[in-house]
Formats: C-alpha cells, structure tokens, sequence
C-alpha cells in the first residue's frame, strides 16, 4: 500500500477538533462499519456562518486525517463556502491520499454535507444540499 | 525506544547461522547444481544436505521434498499438480474455507477448468470438523485439501484424523503447513498427508526458499516446466544460498522444537490475559487451547484495526490487522468472516505473533501501549459513543 503523507499522519497522531457540540446546529454520520469507518460531524452555525465544528470517528488513518481536515476547512466559512468544499479540497489539503484511501474524503465531504442537510432540516429550510454520488469502496479481488 | 516486532507470522528475521551459512554460496561456492564439475557438485551437494535437514524437520524421505519459492508457489504447486495428474481418478476436490488464497484461488482456477468444488465450513473456532469432510466425499473426489494451521486465527486443525479418513478411501491429501512448521512438531507419517507445503522465512530461514513434500508414489505435474532440477518436478536453477538457508533454518527449528511451544506458550496467554484484564470489550478469535504458541488474534469492538495498528507503529510495535482499511481490496479477512466474526468486529481485529526473541518485557510493554491506543481511539468513535449512550439509557 502507498504510505501516508506526513500531513496525514500528523492530522491523525493529532487530530483537530475531536468531540462532540452539545445541542449541535447540524448533525450527519455516514459510512459503515462494516466498510470501515464511520464519520460524525457536528457543527455549531452562527449567522449563516460555522462557528464551530467536532467530529468523531470510527475508521482508518486517512478517515481520521480527513475528518480532522474537513472539521479545520469549514470553521469560519459561510454555509455557502462550506457547501462548496469537495472531497478533492480535502485531499489536496492533507497533502494527497493513497489511491485506495480517496474514498475517506469522500466520506468527509458526505459527513459535512450530511451535517448541513441536518441544520437545514432543523431550521425547517428547504435543504439545498445535494449528496454527493456514492464513489466509496470498490468490493472486487483480494 | 523498545522494538516489539509481534509480526512473526508475516515474516521472520533470518537466524543468524542462516546467514552464516548461505554466503559462501554468493560467492566463493557459486556453482549450478546441474553441473558435472566441482563447482557445480559442490552446489548440488549443499542443496541435497538442505534437502536432508528439510526432510528431518518432517520426517519424510530426502527425495520426497521438493524445493520452490514461496509457500505460494507450493500450494499452487500441490492444487494444481495433484488434480491434474490424478484426474482419471476423478474432478472432485475438498478444501475448508479457512485456507489462504494460495491454496483458494488455484482451486477457483481448476473450478473453471471442469473440477467440481467443495468448501468446507469450520467452527466459531475456526475448526474443520474431520466429519464434515467424510461427508463431502464422493466417488469423483481425488483431492483434499486442508491446512494445518491458520496463519490468522491460529487455529491447528485435526489433520491426523482427516488423513485417517482419506487414506482409508484412497483419495490424495494436501496440507498447507506453511504457518506451523517451525513452531510446532510436524511428521508427515502422524499426520497421514500425501502432500504438505512449508516456506523457510516463516521459521528463521530466508525469503524465497520453500518446499513441497510430496509423499514417494504420488504423481504431480510440474507446474514450471523446461528444466531437470528437482528430479523434473520443477524446472529452473535451485537459489542455492536460500536454500543451504532454508535447510539450516530446519536443522535449527528440529533441534530447537520442544523448547519454542514451552516458551512462547506462556508470553501468548501472558499477553491474551493481560489484554483481557484491562481492555473492556474485546474478544479472541481461534480456538483458545488448538493454536499456534505464537499466535494472538483479538478484535477490539469500536475501534477500527488500522488506526490501532499506526499508533502501535509510532511506539515501535508492529502488528498487523484483519481490518478491511488494510487491505487493498478493503475487505476484512475471509478467515474471519469464515468463521463468523462479526464484519464490524474485524475491522477491529489485531494479530500479535510472537517469536523467539520476544520476551516478557516486550509484552509488558504492548500491555502498557496497547490499552490506552485502544482507549483513546474508542473515545473518539461514533459507534462507542453510541453504545455508551444506550447502556447509560439502560
């Protein structure tokens, strides 16, 4: 397998933002476990803007680095921006990921859109957020 | 920092006097064992030694003992080889599904060639029941193919009971004895196999030696054809220096049999017990009295097996995990799945093998590392924070 990069590993010897928000803006767990990992990110929205965001993590060196990326790029943004960012931004921002670990930041961006969806939903606003298309794990050989 | 290296069943390191005794064979005794010359007898020579010291370790005849590369290429070797020289005799195999993919997946290929398959399941434990293959016998089965003991799990299986039944109807038996010699005693009479695989560099010897005992009488076809060596079995030039290393590991391992079970076998159930005395929520998997005296195999519930792994990693203790994130196909172990362990439990599973050099402060230390790796990971995970909701609900 490629080996990590070294911003992975510090992402995942030291992850950011590792937690739960009591009474959470925005709630979204994704994945499985029987895959592998499972992701969920909490965030706190203040004035269309995200004020805060935890998660935790059941999953592999690459889910942790990326819910540790993902959690570090949308602290600050609108829920505009934050709409924006894509499992790639995540990648890119850790410095690349192994081929078969790209799936993790697909799980990252599904976590925070998952977690947008939630905010809407509890706003009672006709949410926006579309999911993105399932690209996760490729069952075939050993 | 201490080094605790507890991935014996993926490799070991070469002994010493292994090393010692394959560099002549670079060198000053370069020869092909093919040549009628000196140099050439005196690299036959070495060779038909190791083959001696081989045969010794599992009381077979020299000449029954053929040399490969890998463990691999002799599980291929004997699938393969077996089935297609005594297919008039019928096109019907046996295997458990616990076997590796060395033996699995020739068989799959045999399967498309016209060979009807049965795959045995074996127990919570990882036992084949020798019943269940009396059961999946019929006229047409010409081989059986059942390993000794699990390079995962760990679990030895009953392979003398299963040699009683294929021998009484006359069919071929296969056994893949890759992760057990070495660590335990192996004779090919007890056991009552017709064919049994070993790989050097899993006791002490060196990567890219490994044999094939193939009972004397037993027809094979030769899988790599072109060449004489190994009495026309299997045709290119002998890797002399890893096989002189090959045979030395066996001389080693023989002389050294009963001394590994009776000191591994403390430091495993030293460091089972210990893990289970302060790790809530883990489980082993194997049987827990028939494995391997090297082999722990435990899933952590909650916590994913790669992550622990890296952490272990950055305190100098290298393990490996059933986890399907380790995996390049990102499937957790058939082995495990086999046997019935819950698909979200493997991905928490961690395999310690220990070996000769390890001692009671190395799993003193991996008892001191281990549990805090698995502590914070849970307080980290979704699927812990769930369940500790639900049981304060409770």
């Amino acid at each position: 397998m490629e080996q990590y990069s070294s911003k992975v590993m510090e992402h995942f010897a030291h992850p950011h933002n590792v937690g739960e928000i009591e009474n959470a803006d925005g709630v979204g767990t994704v994945g499985n476990p029987v895959c592998g990992d499972v992701m969920r990110l909490y965030i706190k929205v203040d004035n269309n803007t995200i004020t805060d965001a935890k998660f935790k993590t059941f999953g592999c060196g690459a889910a942790i680095a990326t819910s540790s990326m993902v959690t570090d790029l949308v602290k600050g943004k609108t829920i505009d921006d934050a709409l924006k960012i894509s499992n790639a931004a995540v990648a890119e921002a850790l410095g690349g990921l192994p081929k078969v670990k790209m799936h993790c930041s697909v799980l990252a961006e599904e976590a925070l859109k998952s977690a947008l969806d939630d905010y809407y939903k509890k706003k009672g606003i006709p949410s926006p957020v579309k999911m993105p298309a399932e690209t996760g794990h490729e069952h075939e050989g050993e | 920092m201490r080094k605790v290296y507890l991935d014996h069943a993926a490799t070991t390191p070469a002994h010493p006097k292994v090393v010692e005794a394959m560099m002549p064979f670079f060198t000053a005794k370069f020869g092909n064992p093919s040549n009628l010359h000196d140099v050439g007898r005196e690299a036959k020579n070495a060779v038909e030694e190791a083959r001696s010291k081989t045969a010794a370790l599992i009381g077979s005849k020299p000449e029954e003992i053929f040399f490969t590369s890998s463990g691999t290429e002799s599980n291929n070797f004997a699938i393969k080889g077996l089935a297609q020289a005594n297919s008039q005799k019928g096109k019907h195999i046996i295997v458990s599904q616990v076997e590796h993919f060395s033996v699995l997946h020739p068989v799959k290929t045999l399967e498309k060639a016209g060979f009807a398959v049965t795959a045995v399941p074996p127990s919570r434990e990882g036992l084949v029941d020798p019943a269940h293959i009396s059961k999946a016998i019929t006229k047409e089965t010409v081989l059986v193919s059942v390993m000794h003991a699990n390079n995962e799990i760990g679990t030895i299986q009953p392979i003398a009971e299963i040699g009683k039944i294929t021998r009484e109807k006359g069919i071929l038996f296969h056994t893949d004895a890759v992760a057990s010699v070495g660590w335990i005693p192996v004779d090919v009479q007890a056991l009552g196999v017709d064919a049994l695989s070993l790989s050097g560099h899993q006791f002490y010897g060196p990567k890219g030696a490994a044999a094939l005992y193939v009972r004397k009488g037993v027809r094979i076809k030769p899988q790599i054809e072109g060449g004489v060596q190994e009495d026309g079995r299997r045709g290119g030039t002998e890797n002399v220096p890893a096989i002189v290393g090959l045979g030395k590991a066996a001389e080693i391992a023989a002389a050294d049999m009963g001394n590994r079970a009776a000191s591994l076998t403390p430091l495993r159930d030293r460091l089972l017990a210990g893990l289970k005395q302060r790790v809530p929520d883990m489980f082993l998997n194997g049987h827990p009295e028939r494995r391997l005296p090297h082999n722990v195999n435990v899933s952590f519930l909650y916590v994913e097996g790669e992550s622990m792994l890296l952490f272990l990693n950055m305190e100098g203790i290298y393990v490996s995990s059933g986890s399907a994130c380790t995996s390049r196909s990102l499937k957790s172990s058939h082995v495990l799945s086999c046997i019935g362990t819950d698909a979200a439990a493997a991905n928490g599973t961690l395999l310690m093998t220990l070996g000769t050099g390890t001692s009671a402060e190395d799993v003193d230390y991996v008892l001191e590392k281990l549990p805090p790796i698995v502590e914070r990971l849970r307080s980290m995970s979704p699927l812990y924070e769930d369940v500790v909701k639900s049981r304060k609900k409770t």
